[in-house]
């Protein structure tokens, strides 16, 4: 417990846009086949360093086979408002779960040289606690930690549906499920909201069969993934509204609420139209009477392509699809970034009218057929997947691995760990920095990033910025 | 200065901690009129944590206002406030834990949550052994007064007690509030916001125990 809050919690995002900007990132390394243990690398992103772009800590784990995937804070603005209780945390832990395992591990970064672990809790106890399992994304919110789950019970997962449940901020106990009325609910995937606002957006992936071996593509083409988005009333822990997106839509993935509470829309992304192999964005919005509506706003066509060129799974289609597999929101609410995986590119949209976003910068690098090279002559393997932005908007950091079995499907081989950054222009463009690039040790894949003291991810503001 | 007086004073001055230390929500006011882009939801969201403070101190003083008709057992009953007081400071102390229950109300309902905080935290029990000063002071003289008038007595002196510490609680918190939204920012939140947990249990604490000295 701080005597003050902690200086990383801004009560508007205009706020922490003008904190000082980061010189660590930490990133989640996994080992894909499950030989060596998962481990977290702090990065050194303080181009004044001599150790610019180098890992300068890694922390490895005492099990092997989590593979790490999604990861957050205990603590971040949210904190800041008096409803919650308690202002007075730290943010000084990182939650990362191990998505295959179900094992979680809290460690204590609050020297992030020396990062330790503080508490690791046995896939038996969540299991024995919630009955859920796969756990994923993590937010901070008015009862503690949150924490979005993609399995159910049973050995494969399917045992009940997947949902979110519930830690304790200060001791990391769970304290059990947080739904009280699912309504349709039967997948999960991500899940944010806005905090004054009182609501909470989840979305779909699919089921634990459906992922853990790889994509299976009859469950695609039989548009069996998760092709919904389900809107919450936060505290009353109850799902007021689902929208279908269109079961064509399959896998809708990162939930990106506008930062500024103030603003009552936010965009979802979809992984593949399989009508037509097109990637897209739905912008949703809240409306006068209080219900939600969505509207597809972007589109990013497929690329033909020879079926030489394309692994066993796309020879059929004889196009490369772009594979939307992440989005990020800058904290100014402006740009949109989105992660063309499959095609190996990384869109910049202006989304100042969000419904009508238009593309302000694009960086091609690694792709399935394009596999364009970095700057500085390295390869990149897979195509840009994780993003995170700086808190002041100019820095855009990325790696490139999805999920390992994935990875193997659409990129066959091992192609290595990457992580990246670009520069962003004053009104939008988007260039890669040739002198960031990060070695990561052998057999390794990189995945999400978390930026030191919060990045445009992890906080949930809870006052509208001015 | 008279013992009613300082006890007086003591009242508003408790009402002054408690309306500008933000965990007792005058950041939500400010929130308020900022998502809602009009000012006057600044006033409503200030009214409604008003609302809700005062409607705990009236549960917490009123009873006790009934009690002091057993006149003849008015220090025993200010021993017995004063232990509760200094129990509940102890409490705080070892369980430093928020309760959680209070993150489940909607930011909506500002005055459900603005009773809530108040009773949790032992606002209201805070007042009782000032109240119960207060009306000592008044019956020095009133030995032989009806049970009736004793009882108004002691209920509108409640009430007093309950509006004066609120009206300064809400008047210093609206300072604060309206200082934030038209001058200072929201920068003011970050460097305003001390973590108070131990000195307000602490203060329960000593309340209690200038309570029990004073009775004896």
């Amino acid at each position: 417990m701080n005597l003050r809050p902690d200086p990383t919690f801004y009560p508007t995002p205009q706020m922490a846009m003008q904190a000082p900007v980061e010189t660590l990132a930490f990133t989640l390394m996994l080992s894909p086949d499950g030989s060596q243990p998962d481990g977290l690398a702090v990065v050194d992103v303080d181009p004044k360093s001599d150790t610019y772009g180098q890992i300068v800590h890694s922390l490895f784990m005492p099990n092997k086979g989590d593979e790490f995937h999604h990861f957050g804070w205990n603590a971040c603005s949210s904190a800041l408002s008096p409803l919650t209780g308690h202002a007075f945390l730290e943010r000084r832990y990182l939650i990362i779960p191990g998505i295959r395992s179900s094992r979680i591990y809290v460690i204590d970064v609050k020297e992030p040289l020396k990062a330790k672990i503080h508490k690791i809790i046995e896939p038996e106890e969540l299991m024995a606690k919630t009955g859920y399992s796969r756990p994923h994304t993590i937010h901070c919110g008015p009862e503690g930690i949150y924490v979005s789950t993609l399995g159910g019970g049973g050995a494969d997962g399917t045992d009940g549906p997947p949902g979110i449940f519930i830690m304790d901020c200060e001791t990391f106990e769970i304290l059990g499920r947080y739904e009280m009325d699912r309504g349709e609910q039967d997948k999960h995937y991500d899940f944010w909201w806005n905090l004054p606002r009182d609501y909470m957006v989840s979305s779909e992936w699919g089921l634990p069969p459906q992922f853990e071996n790889g994509i299976v593509p009859e469950d695609l083409l039989s548009k069996k993934y998760g092709h919904k988005i389900h809107f919450w009333n936060l505290r009353q822990r109850k799902n007021v509204q689902t929208i279908d997106l269109g079961a064509n839509h399959q896998m809708a993935l990162e939930i990106r609420p506008a930062h500024d509470p103030a603003k009552d829309y936010g965009f979802v992304g979809v992984v593949v139209d399989t009508t037509n192999l097109q990637g897209a964005i739905f912008t949703w919005w809240q409306k006068d009477d209080g219900t939600f509506e969505a509207k597809k706003t972007i589109t990013i066509d497929p690329q033909p392509a020879d079926a030489d060129d394309l692994p066993e799974l796309l020879k059929g289609f004889g196009a490369v699809p772009p594979l939307v597999t992440d989005i990020d929101l800058s904290l100014d609410d402006r740009f949109l970034y989105v992660a063309c995986w499959g095609q190996g590119e990384m869109h910049q949209y202006d989304v100042s009218d969000p419904m009508n976003p238009k593309l302000a910068g694009k960086v091609e690098i690694g792709g399935i057929v394009k596999k364009t090279p970095h700057p500085n002559g390295k390869d990149f393997g897979y195509g840009p997947q994780m993003v995170e932005i700086s808190r002041d908007g100019k820095r855009v950091y990325w790696t490139n691995s999805l999920y390992s079995t994935w990875d193997d499907q659409f990129y066959p081989g091992d192609r290595g760990a990457a992580m990246v950054c670009a520069d962003v222009g004053e009104n939008g463009g988007l260039t890669l920095n040739e002198n960031f690039w990060v070695e990561f040790p052998d057999g390794y894949r990189s995945h999400q990033i978390r930026l030191e003291g919060g990045d445009c991810s992890t906080d949930s503001f809870c006052y509208p910025s001015v | 200065m008279n013992t009613a007086a300082s006890l007086w004073s003591a009242v508003v001055v408790s009402g002054v901690y408690h309306g500008v230390n933000p965990g007792m929500g005058w950041p939500l006011a400010v929130s308020a009129a900022l998502m809602a882009r009009k000012t006057g939801d600044l006033y409503k969201a200030l009214a409604a944590l008003a609302a809700g403070h005062l409607l705990a101190m009236a549960a917490i003083l009123f009873p006790f206002s009934a009690l002091m008709v057993l006149v003849q057992w008015q220090r025993e009953i200010q021993t017995g406030a004063a232990l509760l007081v200094i129990a509940l400071g102890v409490y705080l102390l070892i369980n430093r834990r928020h309760p959680r229950f209070l993150a489940r109300v909607p930011p909506s309902r500002l005055a459900l949550w603005s009773f809530l905080a108040a009773m949790a935290h032992g606002a209201g029990l805070m007042l009782v052994p000032i109240y119960l000063g207060i009306c000592g002071t008044l019956e020095t003289d009133s030995g032989h007064a009806a049970a009736y008038d004793l009882m108004w007595n002691n209920a509108t002196t409640a009430l007093a007690v309950a509006l004066a510490h609120t009206g300064a609680m809400i008047l210093a918190g609206g300072a604060v509030a309206v200082g934030v939204y038209y001058w200072l920012g929201l920068t003011f939140l970050q460097k305003s916001w001390f973590n108070l947990d131990v000195i307000w249990a602490l203060s329960l604490i000593l309340v209690g125990l200038i309570a029990l000295i004073t009775a004896h």
